[in-house]
């Protein structure tokens, strides 16, 4: 026993120092930092192999939330961002963070809740209206609460309800991803709001209904934002290019439109390169 | 408890069919959390040894920081070494940050300290006497020094135990300098986590048994080392 445990150890510790981890240039290496619907959707995972055969570029992703994501942009530590929250991103474009914004995808939110409905906001047309009756019912509400694009988009609903649900006890913040909240929501039997990507692609999970979808406010856009290397000479400006130009290319596109499709029966992202985003759901 | 059920299947169809990405992940693990451990063990036992045998004023309060490093929270550690990584940061020029490079200097800061405060209660643990009479027998310093810390091989075992354990189950830091790079950087915990808020509970639950048969195995191998030595 003694031999084997040591000859085993000793193969252990001198394998370890003896690997090399994969290395590839650094200007062959962007950072993408993108929100988490991106990544818990799946859609990542079809994309990035596909951008790396044909650049050769070796895409880091760090999947947070779209505000952290401006922020390593407005820092400078990473390339290009792939994000929801349009508000934000205007403004980290005006004052010249980011540069190039190019319109990628929409989806929707949807409200999402469980099935017995207390609140009795099933089938209401507008989210705004629907926010109103959950805090009058004083219905367990879970929001995202981390500065997320759909925490931004939450805020703005309830902002247009003239609501505020920071008073309430019924209103809690996760700090969490969508996946992990929409969890907390079904466990919980609350309220939340979620983009309709993530909710379809973990509905598996959880006996939570979609209970308000279609408003027009609920609209979820995402754009992809290059990093400005003026402000930033670090930045793998090239690497960032071709990244965003090969989200919005014709053949990626097609990939989008037709991510989900075989799993869910229904496509989690719309392509939208090239259109406005006036002109989106209407 | 289906769900559980469903994991421990699903953990051993993985393990079974040698499934290339959860091998990849699963030797990724081994690879950072060994080199964190072995750096941290050259580091540790020496600097540990040196404080131990050593005297000098403020070694109360020196102590004091090492037993306090052994409690450093991984999140706290994650930051900074982040923020020290950044581009922009005072390394930034290293290039390393969300590398597995980054992940080994992260997790070596986390199991450094515990080795060091085992180190150091293991040699100072020691009867005194038994310093002088090496000495005394003819022994060099240096010699002195390795016959001590042979001596103590019993609690710096338990040492290496407790930083490998503290760093191959560790989330917070290898997350946030790693980033969770899928063939890159991804390691059990991470993809734990990231499994768990897909919602695929039940690889989230492989994965954790898969980590848990890994810890069991190493610590398995050094305890039979450590248990050898057992005093009669």
């Amino acid at each position: 026993m003694k031999k084997w445990s040591y000859i085993g150890l000793f193969c252990l510790f001198s394998i370890l120092p003896s690997l090399s981890f994969p290395v590839s240039a650094q200007q062959k290496n962007i950072i993408l930092a993108t929100t988490t619907s991106t990544q818990d959707s799946g859609l990542l995972d079809v994309l990035i192999p596909s951008f790396a055969k044909k650049t050769g570029y070796f895409v880091k992703t760090i999947a947070v939330g779209s505000g952290q994501s401006m922020a390593m942009g407005q820092r400078g530590e990473a390339d290009v961002l792939l994000v929801h929250s349009p508000d934000a991103e205007k403004k980290i474009v005006a004052e010249g963070y980011g540069i190039n914004r190019r319109i990628v995808m929409h989806n929707d939110y949807i409200i999402a809740g469980p099935k017995e409905d207390r609140a009795k906001i099933k089938g209401i047309k507008l989210a705004s209206e629907a926010f109103k009756k959950l805090a009058l019912a004083n219905a367990l509400f879970l929001s995202r609460g981390d500065n997320s694009g759909t925490h931004a988009k939450e805020k703005s609903i309830w902002k247009t309800t003239g609501v505020n649900p920071e008073e309430g006890k019924w209103y809690q913040q996760t700090g969490l991803g969508m996946g992990q909240t929409l969890n907390v929501a079904a466990e919980k039997k609350g309220y939340t709001l979620a983009d309709r990507g993530t909710y379809l692609a973990l509905k598996k999970n959880f006996g939570l209904d979609i209970l308000v979808e279609g408003d027009a406010i609920l609209l979820n856009i995402y754009h992809v934002i290059e990093v400005n290397p003026a402000k930033w000479p670090k930045v793998n400006s090239a690497g960032a290019k071709a990244f965003a130009d090969f989200v919005v290319s014709k053949e990626t596109q097609d990939l989008i439109k037709t991510f989900g499709v075989d799993k869910f029966g229904s496509p989690l992202f719309f392509p939208d390169a090239g259109k406005k985003e006036e002109e989106l759901g209407r | 408890m289906d769900l559980i059920l469903e994991g421990i299947k699903k953990a051993f169809w993985l393990l079974i069919t040698l499934d290339p990405e959860v091998m990849e992940i699963t030797f990724l693990s081994l690879q950072i959390s060994g080199t964190a451990t072995l750096i941290s063990l050259l580091i540790g036992v020496s600097t540990g040894t040196l404080i131990a045998l050593s005297m000098f004023p403020g070694k109360k309060i020196v102590a004091s920081l090492v037993n306090t490093g052994m409690g450093l929270p991984p999140v706290v550690v994650g930051l900074f070494v982040t923020i020290f990584l950044w581009r922009n940061g005072p390394l930034g020029f290293l290039g390393i940050l969300y590398t597995p490079t980054a992940m080994i200097l992260a997790q070596a800061v986390i199991a450094t300290p515990i080795v060091m405060g085992i180190t150091l209660a293991a040699i100072q643990h020691l009867p005194q006497k038994l310093r002088l009479q090496i000495l005394a027998l003819g022994a060099t310093r240096f010699q002195m020094v390795w016959i001590l810390v042979k001596e103590a091989k019993l609690p710096l075992l338990a040492g290496v135990m407790a930083g490998f354990g503290g760093v191959i189950s560790e989330v917070g830091a290898s997350i946030m300098v790693g980033g969770n790079i899928k063939g890159y950087s991804r390691v059990l915990t991470t993809a734990t986590v990231m499994e768990t808020s897909r919602g695929n509970f039940d690889i989230a639950i492989a994965l954790g048994i898969i980590l848990l048969v890994l810890a069991f195995s190493i610590n398995f191998i050094i305890t039979q080392i450590q248990q050898r030595e057992r005093p009669r």
